[in-house]
């Protein structure tokens, strides 16, 4: 059964050919974090707890001293690039296609036709599985189409994860962070904090502290679902719906999407806010979050009302 | 209570807006609250380790890059920018309100992973939302093409965040669904959903109307910088 084990061991090769890669052009910072990254994903499952922190700390150790650079190899120029895209057409888009195509009509597939029953991959993995078959496909299709040269497309990855840096691996360490403030009790600590906060007999002021513990711990944690059972447990449940019998669908819905206006505004939410400035070059990393502001506030104020309305006013 | 492993989120925040590194910053708040809270160094380690190692699935899409990159190299980026110059009355408002509703409308279908910044706005949205902008206002300033590319990214996002939960199977209804299940409220995936499109026309309204209003303003300038000139 293929499973998550063996993407791993998939971008374990990724990584390490761009190890040897930056190494032939003596780039020896890039060289130790994408190889230490490439054990990761080979052995993380084997070397137990401990080295895999020891890989952690080795990560930011390089990353913290200035160790990861933008690199530069060898590519084709702007104006080789425009004789390409006329001469090659919208073909050009088909191999970039394959992806979304292969995971999303894959995973209808394998989900509601008998394929499902052969067992081929691990439950609740399919679709990141079947992402990666069509970025094998639609590469394999793109090296047969178009010939370049041997190294070609190890290369221009290469460019891309330097480019991107050390925000590649951003998410999983945030991701490694909410586990050690779960581990600390930082979410109880919150919710008591939030619960003392509520101003007694008001309804509507309890939506709006429900929904503002929502936006701002998960701005804290990056991730509404870090959030939503501490303020469920603290606000929502005992006071929304016990205490002033508001509507629990509404409530849980909605203040899911509250915490959401909070994911926009937060760098913690790297792989949302962070990778793409970084993927897109921009100098500003905080440029996204700056487009974002704008919408979060608004909607959040949206969400508050939508509760209030939904839960109370309608429901009794 | 011992309210000192807040001091965690403290450092995140000082440290984010100081602007270290910010891998240096989630692991030094890591080891912070680990102690604060009375863990010792080793087991704050190993916490930390065991949830990169878990969560390396994340990471997983990069192996996408090769591919990306190498149509770049054969011209990807300026086909893109080439379909929209070829579309009459392409305008970055109008391409970016039709994405916006393309990527809500199918993370509604739960349909998540047709988006996305590494395979759909870096290669095709980006580039086809600077191409509309210089097609109806003429060359864009260093910080007009940041404004509009990190635009293209804020899309992406309102798209997919307030459009997956009108899905009935993605993982946030469940874990909703879950805690008030723990609590002796058993909800339905679809009671839950339908509570997710009334924001989700909320978000459609105010973001297709702030992509709008940036594309109004770079028109304004234009015109200001000309009355100016005359």
């Amino acid at each position: 059964m293929i499973s998550y084990e063996w993407l791993y061991v998939l971008l374990g090769v990724f990584f390490v050919v761009t190890s040897l890669l930056s190494l032939r052009s003596q780039n020896t910072g890039n060289a130790c974090f994408w190889g230490l990254l490439s054990i990761s994903f080979f052995f993380g499952s084997h070397i137990g707890d401990l080295m895999n922190g020891l890989i952690v700390l080795g990560l930011v150790a390089i990353a913290a001293l200035g160790g990861l650079k933008p690199s530069d190899p060898e590519t084709t120029t702007p104006i080789e690039r425009e004789g390409f895209s006329k001469t090659l057409g919208n073909k050009l888009f088909l191999p970039a296609l394959v992806v979304p195509v292969v995971a999303v009509a894959g995973t209808l597939l394998y989900n509601f036709t008998p394929l499902g029953e052969l067992g081929l991959f691990a439950e609740r993995q399919t679709t990141l599985i079947l992402f990666c078959v069509g970025a094998i496909l639609g590469l394999g299709g793109a090296i047969v189409w178009l010939k370049p040269p041997v190294l070609a497309p190890a290369q221009e990855g290469r460019r891309l994860i330097d480019s991107i840096g050390w925000a590649a691996i951003l998410p999983q360490m945030l991701a490694a962070l909410g586990a050690v403030f779960a581990l600390a009790g930082v979410g109880e600590i919150i919710g008591g904090i939030a619960g003392a906060a509520i101003p007694e007999g008001s309804v509507f002021l309890t939506v709006v502290v429900f929904a503002l513990g929502m936006a701002l711990f998960t701005m804290i944690m990056g991730n509404a679902f870090a959030a939503f059972p501490v303020m469920a447990a603290a606000i929502g449940i005992p006071l929304l719906v016990e205490g002033y019998g508001g509507n629990p669908a509404v409530i849980g819905a909605v203040g899911m999407l509250a915490g959401f206006c909070g994911t926009l505004l937060t760098p913690m939410a790297a792989n949302f806010n962070i990778v793409p400035a970084a993927l897109l070059e921009l100098k500003d990393q905080n440029a996204v979050i700056r487009q974002q502001v704008g919408t979060a506030v608004p909607l959040w104020f949206c969400n508050v009302i939508i509760i209030y309305v939904g839960a109370f006013l309608l429901w009794n | 209570m011992n309210y000192w492993p807040l001091l965690g989120i403290a450092l995140v925040i000082v440290g984010f807006a100081l602007k270290f590194n910010p891998l240096l910053v989630v692991v030094g708040a890591a080891v912070a609250t680990g102690l604060l809270a009375g863990l010792d160094l080793i087991a704050v380690i190993e916490a930390l380790g065991k949830a990169f190692n878990d969560n390396r699935y994340i990471s997983v899409t990069w192996i996408i890059l090769p591919l990306i990159g190498l149509l770049e190299r054969y011209g990807l980026q300026q086909r893109a920018r080439a379909v929209i110059e070829g579309v009459r009355g392409a305008t970055m408002g109008k391409l970016l309100t039709v994405y916006l509703l393309f990527r809500q409308s199918t993370a509604a279908l739960g349909l998540t992973s047709i988006g996305g910044h590494p395979q759909t706005v870096r290669p095709l949205v980006a580039p086809m939302a600077e191409a509309a902008a210089v097609k109806s206002h003429g060359d864009l300033s260093e910080d007009e093409r940041e404004k509009v590319k990190a635009m293209s990214a804020a899309t992406d996002n309102v798209g997919l965040f307030f459009g997956e939960d009108i899905f009935m199977a993605i993982a946030s209804i469940l874990l909703i669904q879950g805690v008030f299940e723990t609590y002796g409220y058993p909800l339905t995936p679809l009671q839950l959903s339908v509570w997710a499109i009334p924001t989700a026309i909320c978000a459609f309204i105010i973001h297709g109307y702030r992509i709008n209003a940036l594309d109004r303003r770079l028109a304004q300038v234009r015109a200001a910088n000309q009355e100016a000139a005359s």
